[in-house]
Parts: C-alpha cells; structure tokens; sequence
C-alpha cells in the first residue's frame, strides 16, 4: 500500500558526509511547515485516494518538530488522506533531540515508530563525522526509547568510515542485538560530490574510503545479524523476521509515495516519478499557488520524468537484484519478453561467476555478488 | 586595379581578430548587422568553440572613400595555428598589405612573430594595430615598443583600435587605402592566380579561392593547374567574389580575389599554393612558393567497434574531400583489430579531425600514440620511412635512426626563461638563440627533435609559464638518433597501440610515466591487472591494479531512483566506450589520455 514521506529540511549542523538537502538555519521553519502544509492539500489527490500504509517524517532532522509542529502535520494528513489503523508511522531522529522527555511527548503522538540516526557507539566517529550527538546519547536514547514503549526502533549505522577499526564495528553491531533492536540499516561511508567529505578527501585532510576495509566490514555486518536471526532483506538493511521497513520497501517494490517538501521524491506507482525542487525558499514561494495552476509548476517547483519501457526494466533489475525476493522471471516476462531474454542472457557469466544465484525462475544475488550489486545490474540494464 | 587592395590580418589567437574583422565588414557594408553572427568568418562551429581559424576565408569589401573614391577591400583572414603555417604563406602571398593585429592587453606573441616575418619576406605593407584599447589593463606604451623594436615603425604609424567599441576602425579603413599599393599585373598578360584556400561544398563541389596576379579569368575558361595534374583541363563553370555569398561574375582580371569553381569534387585535387592558367597561352611559370604539404604527425584511427570499420572510412573520405592535408591508408592492429594509419599537420589538426569524427560524422574512434615520420637505415643500405613503430626494423638487422628536427621559438617573459630552458633541455632541446625583444619580452630559439612536442609538451610549457608563453615551430632536417622501440602490455598482452619510438636515455622513465598513467585510467576490472612497459623482452617499469572488490552504493537517496539508475546507465554507457584488449577493458580516452604526463 502507499505512503507518504515528509521532507523535513533542517538540521542543527551538517554532517561532513550528508549530500541529503537541508539547512542549518532554523529561522524559517514555520514559513517552511506551512508550505508543506500546503502542498499536502494541494496533492492530496497524487495517491488517488489509497489508504496509507506508511507515513514517514525524514530530513533533514525530523525530530526538530515540536510536538504542536508534528501535530499539524498528523492532522492535515488524517484530514485528506485514509490511513490504515495499523500503518508504520515513522520518525527519524538523532539521539542528542532524543530526551526522555520529547520521547514522552512523541508517544503522545501517532508516532510509533522511531528511526534513530546512531551512526556509531564510537565517540572518536562521531567527531570526524561531525554528528551533533555524543557516544552516550547513542545508548542513553535508546535505552529511553525502548523504556517508554518504543519497541518499534530502528537505527542507522555507518561503516567503513577511516577512524572506525573492525573492532569498533564488530561493538557498534553487537550494540543493536544486545538491545534486540528489530530493524538495522547499515550504510557505507560513500564520499558524495560537494560534501565537507569530498573536499577533506581531495585536500588530503582525511583519508579516501578504503574500499577493502567497507568490504570487509559489510562481510562482518552480514555475518554477525543473519547469525541472530535478523534477515538481510536489502543490501543495507536488515531486520528480524516480519519487520521490514513497509516505508524503504515502498522504493523497491514499485509502491507509490507521495512526498512532500523540498526535494522530495514521489512515484506514482506507474510510469511517472517526479521530484521537489531543492531550494527551501524557492519550494514555499512556488507553493503559494492554487491545485489548478501547480501543473505548471513542473521545470520550476518540479520536475518529473516518465519512465520509458527500457527505464522501467533498468530500475526493476536495480531495486529487486538488492533484495532477497529478487529479480522474478516472470515478472520480465509480463515487462516484454524482449527483457526477460536479455536478462536470462547477461545473467549468466554471473551465475558461472557465483555472484548470481537462481532457484525456481528468481534471481538473487550471492554473498559474492552483493557486493558488487551496481556493477552487476549495470552489465543487465537494457540500452535503447 | 588601383582601386582595389589585397590585405590579411595576422594576429594572435584570442587578439580579436574576428571580431575586428566584424567591424570592418559592418563598416563597409558588407554584412548588414542583421546577418551579422558574432565572429563572421569562422564559420565551422569548431573554430567558433575554440576561438581559432583553422582555415583561411576571403571576403570583399567596398569602402566609399571619403573622396567620393570607391575601393574594393579584399581581406584574407588567416589561419591562427603552427599546424596550418603553409595555408598562411599562401594567404599572405595573395596579399599586399597586412593589418598587424596585437592585443594592448597581451602584447606580441610568438605566433604573430612568425606570420609577420613571413609577411615581410613577402615585403608585404605592415600596418601596425594595437586593440583592445578600451581594456582597463592595455598596456598601449609598452606594448607599441615592442611593435617599434619589432618592425621599425614610428610611433605615429600604429594606430588604436578597439573591436568591441568600434573604435579606430575608420582609421584602419584609411590607413589601408593609403598605406597598402593597389596591386600591380596586367590583365592582358597571361593567366597567372594563385590559388590560397579551397573550400569543400557538398553541393557545388571544391570551391578555390584565388588572387590573379596577372590576367583575367573568364567563366567557361578552359583552364589548369600548374603543379597538381597539369595535363588535365578543367573548365571554368563559374566564377565570382567573395562576400557572405558567392556573387558569381562574368570575369575576374589580375588584382583582384575570387573563387573558381570547376566541378572538382575531392579536395586533393587542388593544392593550396598551386597556380591556375589558361589551357592556351598559359603563364610561363606558376606563383613562387608551391610545396606539397606532407604530414608531419601520424597516429592510428581504429574504431571502437570492429563492425564499424567501413563506415570509419566513409567517414574519412568523406572529410579527405574538404581537408586535403588529411591522408590515411588502411592498417591492422593486433589489438585494435583494421583501422587507419593518418596523417596530419600536427596535433591540434589530429584533435579536429577525431572532433570532426565524432561530431559530424558521429564516430567515436580510437587514437593510437600519435608519432613522427622516422628514417630507418639498415644494415645493407635500405632507407625506410617509419610511420608506425611497428615497422622499426628489428635491431639486428637496424644500422640507425633518423628523427625530424625542428626550429622552435618561444616568447615569454624573462621570469620564466629558467623554467622554460629546463623542459626545453629535458626535452632534448638545445638553446640556438637567446633575444630580448624588449625589457619585459625575450625570445627563445631552440632546436629539437619533433617528437618531444608531440608528447606533452604545449601543456606543460602553458602550465610552468602561467601561460605567459607563445609557441611556434619549423622542421629543419632530420638527425641520427638513439631510439628504441617501447612497448606496453597490459596482462601480457602486448598492446600495439600503445608502443612508442622513444630515446633510450629517456625510455625508463618514460615507460614508467606510462604504466603509472595508465593505472589511474583504466578502470578497475574483476581481476588484477599487471601493466608492463618492456623494450624487446626486457620489462622496464611495472604497475599493478588490484581487482574490484566492492561496487555498490549503500543508498537509493531517499526514493530518488532516477539518480541511481542515471548513475548506472551513465556506467553502462561508459563501458561501451571500452576496447577489448585481451582480458583488459581499455577506455577509448585511455589511449590519448596516456600521454598527458606529468
């Protein structure tokens, strides 16, 4: 079932890796809140009128919302949109807003699900990353997460990052399953164009990723959480049995998301995906429009992108191939027999190579090929 | 004939001289403003981009004197490249006068030097320009120094223009009509004109453009060439001058600049420098000055795709037909599978002619290490001419090398002499000439094996100068050298396309500058990759590339799909630019790219 995002785009500082939109200047979060506002009413017909599933607060740093900030967003939403009693309501969070006092007031709210940006237990990470949390609010968070009733956590982690020896990773996971958090996603420390990372590494401030070492350390992570039992359900994330993640699992599965706020993604299920402009101040000035004139919004506030037969199949074999259901034969077959016959082809020399495995007309990658996931699904995309 | 004056421009690159020639097209009428494209006379989009003229163009002018007089201008615009210095002494040879055009800004160049000193053995009239007067940093006081010290000028006899503002440009048209002599000729004499550029139209065939020294030329003249085929005859189905259009005439007489077309259809049939005459009572000898142009740099062209090799001659040809200097002749590479060895100018011309391939003829090819004509002699006596360095004769049987010489020239400034004297040494070069122009402007000269310039070398001059330094050359003769054949192997696999002649003092570090290049352009692959410089089965320098370990991005950025697959496609799309070299996927720009050292 569908969902919506919610794009919260401020943050109290940036992290050196973060390519993600947001500012660090709080000043105008009511015009912004506002704006969002209405551009939920605006388009509350994107999703047609479908129950929602999923509703989720990112960033930016969602958890900068008061309570009364999150409320009108719950009551906007409720007012224009059906939402499943049992639907995943999501809020991303870092540890240092997490006090046990906002955790009580967040219970109070819709919210039951928290998504906690942890990163590392490693203080000496979290300074060279440049977080804004300590290494014990990390713990401290979710110790009062999980005492207030939050049994619903998720948390991120980062590996690979320079400071971060594999003892210190081998902690940091051995963190979440003492604390039997249900749901894990582990990210690479990947050096994006135009971060504070990107200019460390060209001036020579900080070592380049040291890609053996992400290798090894996401061996590490696959090893230590299917060994307790948690399923490697995507490439970066993991979760105990039945707790995936309906909101990540919307952007694989070809479910439609409405998202709202600066450079926000939505897809409408079908061929369309259209995305917000990045610009806080451009994004509330094109918003002050009517639901008749925000078509022609589209180039200013918005662009889209309908996606060709060819485009379509490319990001099927790109999603699916990073999950464990895989790429189903079938699936390419209902695409165009075309594609299914290139797949079954380009496939091979992957199958030889132990990086690809199939069992009953479904593709999934091995241990060996999820490693080199982008690298394979590139050598099967179809070119027009 | 003593209304008309023949004129070229000699001028820097980036001097102004398009626009300039702008002006004095607006001034006279000759554009109306509205058909007036920034920069009128390059007309290849290419020479738009790179701001340079690679060839010559004509147009005429008509200038209402003051004094009621009408005179026909004929400016001749000239190529603004080392690589095309022939097509410039043809030009200039069509000409009377010259406009000496220098940026205020900039000062004299090493360029502008060499085309002026081929204007004055022509005893051309110069006429001093400074432009870009208006420019906040014209430096007008020294710069007309160095014009003095360059030409012996008087101070009152430079003038002032700027092309942006218009100013000056009366001035010019004045000084033309009264400092350049109308030509002299006789109409009535024999057929005499010299053909100085040729133009490829794919409707009308090959356009000549030419100076009648003496003469006239009629249309359905039965005429020919002097040097090129000279026993065919060619008629002359139409004839004309040159504005933005072809305006054809019933007859062109001696003086005067135009064009003949004669249903010639590939370029190589007229030589730029070549004379036409009349069939019946031809001149009795052609224009001084005539040289086949031979090519002085040669590189392999091999498709990336196999399958694509017939369309890649297609193409070629197809260019041969409007750039006569191109040659090429089929070649087979063990790595590259059937492709072209080309000639060229030089390597900005092999530069155009892959730009050209690509863009208008959509042919995205592979370049091999470009290289010089070499002499071999062998050991019983045999001189052979080395194109490629496959064809070095194996080193038992190889009594010595020859390698082409040239005359190089540099103005810089005298901060950089030092800097410039070590590359130039490094690159095997020797110091013939040491002139100070003026206080702040020396002239280095310089003689040095051709195929040092080749490799990297117009960079690192622009880099250790900070660009205060112009460049230019001439082949003066050839010289025994001690070369050795190096090759490159990537996996063991020899890659031919990669091999070099290279001087044996220089070939280790050479050979290592290559490997470790080549390691950071070929993507990693799989599996490690071993590259290997080697000369016969010695291995002089060795890099390895350890395998892919891990390719994938942790994130899909918050529902954004598009970028990932836009990231992946781009990948994908990459990788068709590859050649299979054995195991080993080689990057097309890999094979160029390698030879930008450091």
């Amino acid at each position: 079932m569908p969902g919506i995002y919610l794009h919260i785009p401020f943050c109290k500082q940036a992290c050196h890796y973060c390519n993600f939109h947001f500012s660090t200047s709080l000043r105008h979060k009511p015009t912004m809140l506002e704006a969002m506002l209405q551009e939920i009413r605006l388009r509350r017909d994107y999703l047609q009128g479908a129950t929602l599933d999923s509703i989720y607060f990112g960033g930016g740093t969602p958890s900068l919302l008061s309570t009364a900030e999150l409320m009108r967003f719950f009551d906007t939403i409720f007012h224009y949109f059906a939402v499943a009693p049992d639907a995943e309501i999501t809020l991303e969070a870092n540890p240092d807003d997490l006090t046990v006092d906002k955790i009580a007031a967040l219970r109070q709210t819709p919210v039951n699900r928290l998504s906690i940006g942890i990163q590392s237990f490693a203080e000496v990470d979290l300074q060279w990353m440049n977080r804004a949390h300590r290494a014990d609010e990390a713990q401290i968070c979710i110790e009062n997460a999980l005492a207030a009733g939050f049994d619903n956590l998720t948390v991120d982690l980062i590996y690979g990052a320079p400071t971060m020896p594999d003892a210190q990773w081998i902690a940091n996971i051995q963190k979440v399953l003492d604390y039997g958090i249900p749901h894990v996603s582990c990210y690479a420390l990947t050096v994006e164009p135009e971060t504070a990372l990107a200019h460390f590494v060209k001036t020579g401030k900080t070592r380049p990723v040291d890609e053996e070492q992400a290798a090894r350390q996401f061996e590490i992570l696959v090893q230590m959480l299917q060994t307790h039992g948690y399923e490697h359900y995507e490439i970066s994330n993991f979760a105990l049995p039945g707790r995936y993640a309906r909101h990540n699992s919307s952007y694989w599965s070809g479910e439609a998301y409405l998202g709202i706020g600066p450079s926000a993604h939505s897809f409408d299920g079908g061929l369309v995906r259209r995305w917000n402009v990045a610009h806080n101040a451009h994004y509330w000035q094109y918003m002050a429009t009517t639901p008749e004139a925000l078509s022609q919004l589209q180039g200013t506030l918005f662009e889209q992108e309908v996606l060709s037969p060819a485009q379509r199949y490319n990001e099927y074999v790109m999603t699916a191939l990073r999950t464990m259901w895989g790429v189903q034969a079938d699936h390419l077959w209902r695409m165009h027999e075309a594609f299914a016959a290139h797949f079954e082809q380009k496939v091979q020399p992957f199958i030889r190579a132990g990086q690809v495995q199939h069992f009953d007309q479904t593709y999934t990658l091995t241990a060996a090929g999820k490693l080199l996931a982008d690298f394979i699904a590139a050598e099967l995309f179809f070119e027009n | 004939m003593k209304n008309i004056r023949n004129f070229c421009v000699i001028a820097h690159i980036d001097h102004g001289k398009s626009t300039l020639s702008d002006r004095l097209l607006e001034y006279t009428n000759a554009v109306s403003s509205r058909n007036l494209q920034a920069q009128t006379l390059d007309n290849m989009d290419l020479e738009r981009e790179r701001g340079i003229t690679i060839k010559s163009h004509a147009i005429q002018m008509s200038y209402a004197h003051p004094s009621g007089e009408i005179y026909t201008l004929n400016m001749i615009d000239t190529p603004g490249h080392v690589d095309f210095s022939y097509e410039v002494s043809r030009s200039i040879a069509a000409c009377e006068g010259a406009l000496l055009l220098i940026d205020a800004t900039q000062g004299i160049q090493a360029q502008t030097i060499s085309n002026l000193y081929l204007a004055i053995e022509h005893d051309l009239e110069i006429i001093p320009v400074l432009n870009k007067i208006d420019m906040e940093s014209a430096m007008i006081d020294e710069v007309a120094d160095q014009v003095i010290g360059l030409i012996g000028c008087k101070r009152e006899e430079i003038l002032m223009a700027s092309g942006k503002t218009g100013e000056g440009v009366m001035d010019i048209l004045e000084a033309i009509v009264q400092r350049i002599p109308a030509p002299k000729g006789d109409p009535d004499a024999p057929l005499q004109a010299l053909i100085f550029d040729s133009i490829f139209n794919p409707f009308r065939g090959v356009i000549a453009n030419i100076r009648l020294l003496n003469g006239t030329l009629r249309k359905g003249d039965k005429v020919r060439f002097f040097h090129n085929n000279p026993d065919k005859v060619y008629e002359a189905d139409e004839v004309g001058i040159l504005q933005m259009d072809f305006l054809p005439r019933q007859e062109l007489s001696a003086g005067n600049v135009g064009y003949i077309i004669s249903g010639i259809k590939a370029s190589k049939e007229i030589k730029v420098g070549d004379t036409v005459t009349h069939v019946h009572n031809p001149c009795a000898e052609g224009v001084k000055g005539f040289e086949d142009v031979k090519p002085m740099v040669f590189a392999g062209i091999f498709p990336i795709d196999n399958d694509d090799f017939e369309d890649l001659r297609d193409s070629l040809e197809k260019l041969q037909l409007n750039d006569a200097s191109l040659i090429f002749e089929p070649e087979t590479s063990a790595a590259l599978g059937f492709g072209f060895r080309c000639g060229f100018l030089g390597m900005l011309h092999l530069e155009i002619i892959q730009e050209r391939l690509s863009r208008e003829f959509n042919q995205d090819v592979i370049t091999t290490v470009p290289n010089v004509s070499y002499f071999a002699e062998t050991k019983k006596g045999e001189r052979l001419t080395i194109r490629t360095p496959a064809d070095l004769p194996d080193a038992t049987v190889l009594d010595f090398v020859e390698e082409p010489y040239i005359q190089a020239q540099v103005i810089t400034k005298p901060e950089y002499i030092g800097t410039i004297m070590t590359l130039c040494m490094e690159k095997r070069g020797i110091l013939t000439k040491q002139h100070y122009l003026t206080e702040e402007r020396v002239e280095l000269t310089f003689e040095m094996p051709l195929a040092e310039i080749v490799f990297d070398f117009y960079d690192r001059l622009k880099s250790i100068s900070r660009g205060y330094a112009s460049f230019d050359y001439y082949p003066i003769d050839y010289r025994q050298s001690d070369l050795v054949k190096m090759d490159i192997r990537l996996n063991n696999e020899p890659v031919d396309a990669l091999s070099a002649l290279v001087h044996r003092s220089k070939a280790e570090s050479f050979g290592r500058k290559i490997c470790k290049k080549l390691k950071d352009l070929l993507p990693r692959q799989q599996f490690v990759i071993a590259i290997q410089a080697a000369i016969g089965a010695k291995i002089i320098a060795r890099e390895t590339i350890s395998a892919l370990r891990k390719d994938v991005t942790a994130k899909c950025y918050g529902g954004d799909i598009t970028r990932k697959r836009k990231l992946l496609e781009k990948q994908k799309e990459g990788k068709k630019k590859m050649r299979q070299i054995g195991s080993v996927e080689v990057p097309q720009k890999a094979f160029l790219d390698v030879l930008k050292l450091d």
